[in-house]
């Protein structure tokens, strides 16, 4: 029996089409490493025996009573083994196609891949979209199994064929495997053991083959990158620190580095790195779970990508042209809203265009193709409701990946290639500029907002040119600070003959008119305003160069109206016919449940 | 980064996402070695606080020394600790060995009843109360969407099929059959309302990487998981009348995890000192799929 002496471990995700033997290259792998608990092959031996059922050696896997029922392997079930250097976690990846989502859970938990391939049925359909998959989850380290090569009687020359074959489809889908090996999964053949049967063949076993793996090392010499996942501050025992925490996805930081947030282009210095029973640490580096205090108190949401000011720098936009995969019930389809996660940003996200579609199963390109099938693989370009920072796939891989959410649930996920422009570019690079020569004064946001016991926030009233929307503005105005809130009316013309002077009024200023009113409504929101903007007829387009120069997070849309004259989506609606008392007390609900203003406790 | 960092980064990675997303968010704490490393990690990566409540399923059968250790912890480490209990199956004494079930009925309704009964807040919930330190019935009846749950995927055969984020019905089910894919440190984070989901940091943890991280952090355990002297030890905890010791001469933790890197018991199964698992067919696949941690 091996021991328990190394503590090394890497997972393994083993691939291929159904039937292709995977689960008994799993099973055989397990007995003749000896690593199976006592008794547990003769006991399923016997079972077969007692239910007159061949035994098969992927029926080690099926843990689960009701598996063995439906005959196949349902999840990515681990299983661990044992060789001379290291212990091996196998994620099983069924082969049936109903079952692709758990194939890329198990795929993306891996760190080397085994593909099967049945050497007498060759490259099947899934063999194909399993190989796209594995390149696109990132998995770098691959050995491709030639099985059941009992069944093409052990012959080099049928071995040399297929090797020659699959060799060019995986270069299609960028994968270049370490190695082949000719096997036999049912018998052991080049499993564990060298092969007697195919003395023609002189590389590696399974197991030495997987033993010449490098456990992949965390990516420390490349860019900084910190996706946020939080800002805590608990007051709990007397704490004061105000930690930024996240994971770093590549490179590292030392106290005194300059950061850059992004999308909002804040920056501020690491004051310290913060960790709990370890030691002062003055670094922190790639695959630390970590946290950062700030030399300047600046304010930074989950949700933005940390960036060393010297390194290079991210891309920010709203338009991505992507690769992706899609495993949803129903296809990834136009004039539909889905949510786009990357990292531990969140946003709104349609489907563009749909520049390809991959048939996983032929590898060719579907043409007119306006909507994504599952299982399919398609080249895409995204539209996502604010900007985000990421990485090219080309550039940095983990910082590129995605997925997307549609009603409750994770429906695919892709990389992206390209950042395409936008409109809100020209809005972006000012605030970018604008955000690095910002002078802080002494008194940090959080501050003023426990002194004013609100959080500032632009609420912008609009809806069609004839309603009472004004008036409704500044009754909420009057109640606010009445409550003792600090609130403030702004219409929009008010902006247009003082700040907008320089500029003209005509339709081509529009945006330019929107730029400026955000920059006004950005320095009333750093002064701890609840803001209250009133302008007819505000468009997506507006709201976007708006949500370019403040924080989305900070915007509260209100439409006053029954006509929808715009293709604005708000977050809240108040009808021509609803009282005003009404309509108020709504609207008041709803900044007391975002936690606008405070609730009495 | 050596496989014990490695396995810390990723669990408290997941805590901060389940922190992050949920708003009713609690951890089971069965005061045994998991669940207290479990806990142990959410201080990690909280810098040393713990801002979300601790629930504790009390069978009332838990050996005595569970309960004052727990206790203890909660209130040196400042806790929110709450407890919850299926007080009428205890006030009709339906439960083994001194009722008239059998030990999987008992445990289906001081483990996995309690458990539903107090995650949909139906159930009572007792909060401790650190000054006084005594337990105070909790007037937060909310229901808990997020649970986060201190289950390995080595220890048992049906854990092996869980992701680290796990949904479960609205009766608590698990479909195991038909989960969301997950990848790339993307989980699921969103829910039906009714549903809720489990999280489970630990799930790539082994038994002995929980013992050599409890040697290196010097994480304070039970002494009931050491030999005193009779040769033998709890390898896992549960109820006092259903729960077994092993043969182990190890009493302390560097002796556990030789033991264990020697292999030992790598031919018994960890949770087979709990007779439960036995009378469930071999694996505690119908327990969880009812909801049982
Ligand atoms: N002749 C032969 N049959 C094999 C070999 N490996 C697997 N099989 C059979 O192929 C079938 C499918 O194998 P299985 O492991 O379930 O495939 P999976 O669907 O990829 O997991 C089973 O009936 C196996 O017995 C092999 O090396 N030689």
């Amino acid at each position: 029996m091996t021991k328990l002496a190394t503590e090394e471990r890497m997972s393994i995700v083993i691939v291929g089409h159904v039937d292709h033997g995977k689960s008994t290259i799993i099973g055989r792998l397990l007995a003749d490493s000896h690593s199976l608990p006592d008794g547990k092959l003769e006991q399923v031996k016997e079972l077969c025996a007692r239910t007159a059922k061949p035994f098969e050696y992927a029926f080690l896997l099926d843990a689960l009573r009701d598996e063995r029922a439906q005959g196949i392997t349902i999840d990515s079930a681990r299983v661990f083994f044992r060789t001379a250097r290291r212990e091996y976690i196998v994620i099983d990846a069924p082969g049936h196609i109903e079952f692709l989502k758990n194939m890329i859970t198990g795929a993306s938990r891996a760190e080397a891949a085994l593909l099967v391939i049945d050497a007498q049925e060759g490259v099947q359909e899934n063999s194909r979209r399993h190989g796209y998959m594995l390149a696109m989850l990132g998995i770098k380290q691959c050995v491709v199994l030639i099985n059941k090569m009992d069944l093409v009687g052990f012959d080099q020359a049928e071995y040399e064929k297929l090797v020659k074959s699959l060799t060019a489809f995986l270069a299609q889908v960028n994968i270049t495997p370490a190695c082949f090996i000719p096997v036999s999964g049912r018998d052991g053949d080049n499993l564990a053991d060298a092969s007697t049967r195919m003395p023609w063949y002189h590389g590696p076993t399974v197991l030495q083959a997987l033993d010449t793996f490098e456990p992949e090392a965390p990516p420390v010499g490349l860019p900084f990158r910190l996706r946020v996942q939080d800002v805590y501050k608990f007051t709990g025992q007397g704490d004061d620190r105000r930690i930024v925490a996240g994971t770093i996805d590549s490179g590292q930081i030392s106290v005194g580095d300059r950061l850059v947030f992004l999308p909002s282009g804040k920056r501020s210095s690491v004051k310290s790195i913060e960790a709990f029973n370890r030691p002062t640490q003055t670094e922190a580096s790639a695959g630390w779970a970590t946290g950062v205090t700030l030399t300047e108190q600046i304010y930074v949401a989950r949700g933005e990508l940390a960036v060393r000011e010297s390194d290079p720098l991210p891309q920010v936009t709203t338009r991505l042209r992507v690769s992706l995969f899609w495993l949803g019930q129903r296809p990834l389809e136009m004039r539909k809203e889905y949510a786009l996660k990357m990292g531990a940003a969140r946003i709104p996200m349609r489907l563009e265009s749909v520049d390809r579609v991959i048939d996983a199963s032929t590898l060719a390109a579907r043409p007119n193709a306006t909507r994504v099938e599952r299982h399919d693989v398609a080249d895409c370009v995204l539209k996502i409701g604010k900007a985000v920072a990421f990485d090219l796939a080309s550039d940095l891989p983990v910082t590129s990946r995605f997925v997307i959410v549609d009603e409750y649930d994770i429906r695919g996920g892709g990389i992206v290639r390209e950042a395409l422009p936008d409109q809100q570019g020209w809005v972006r690079e000012k605030v970018l500029v604008r955000n690095s020569k910002w002078e802080r004064g002494s008194i940090p946001l959080e501050r003023r907002a426990e002194r004013f016991n609100q959080r500032a926030t632009l609420l912008l009233f609009t809806g069609p040119t004839e309603t009472e929307r004004k008036a409704l503005a500044k009754e909420l105005e009057g109640r606010l600070f009445a409550q003792g809130k600090v609130v403030y009316f702004l219409g929009i013309g008010s902006v247009l003959y003082g700040v907008d002077a320089d500029i003209g009024r005509q339709r081509e200023n529009r945006l330019e008119h929107m730029r400026r009113l955000a920059e006004v409504a950005n320095i009333m929101l750093d002064a701890g305003m609840i803001l209250i903007v009133t302008a007819a007829e505000l468009t997506t387009e507006d709201l976007e160069v708006i949500r370019a120069a403040v924080e989305p997070e900070r915007i509260e849309t209100i439409w006053v109206g029954d006509r929808m004259t715009t293709d604005l989506e708000c977050n809240l609606y108040v009808s021509d016919g609803e009282g005003r008392a009404e309509a108020l007390e709504r609207i008041e609900t709803r900044l007391k449940d975002l936690g606008v203003v405070y609730r009495p406790w | 980064m050596d496989h014990l960092e490695q396995l810390e980064n990723r669990s408290i990675h997941i805590l901060r996402e389940a922190y992050a997303n949920f708003r009713q968010l609690c951890m089971l704490w069965s005061i045994g070695k998991d669940s207290t490393v479990m806990l142990w990690l959410a201080r990690k990566a909280f810098f040393g606080h713990v801002p979300f409540p601790l629930v504790h399923i009390d069978t009332s059968f838990k050996i005595p020394e569970m309960i004052a250790y727990r206790d203890k912890l909660a209130a040196e480490w400042h806790l929110n600790l709450m407890y919850g209990q299926n007080e009428v199956a205890l006030a009709e004494h339906r439960t083994y060995p001194d009722g008239a079930v059998d030990r999987l009925t008992c445990c289906g309704l001081l483990k996995t009843e309690a458990l539903r009964r107090t995650l949909s807040g139906e159930g009572p919930r007792y909060r401790f109360n650190h000054a006084t330190r005594t337990y105070e019935r909790d007037r937060n009846t909310e229901p808990f969407t997020g649970v986060i749950v201190g289950a390995r995927a080595d220890e048992e055969g049906s854990r092996s099929k869980e992701r680290y984020f796990s949904p479960r019905t609205t009766q608590s089910e698990w479909e195991v059959q038909d989960q969301p894919p997950e990848f790339w440190n993307q989980y699921k984070t969103e829910f039906a309302p009714g549903t809720h989901v489990r999280i489970h940091p630990l799930l790539d943890w082994t038994e002995l990487n929980i013992w050599e991280y409890i040697g290196r952090e010097q994480i304070p355990t039970v002494s009931l998981y050491y030999n005193h002297g009779d040769g033998t030890r709890y390898r896992s905890l549960g109820c006092g009348p259903c729960t077994q010791k092993v043969h182990s001469e190890a009493r302390d933790v560097s002796e556990i995890i030789v033991e264990l890197r020697t292999g030992k018991f790598s031919h018994i199964a960890e949770r087979s000192g709990r007779a439960q698992d036995k009378e469930d067919g071999g694996g505690l696949e119908s327990l969880r799929r009812d909801g049982y941690m």
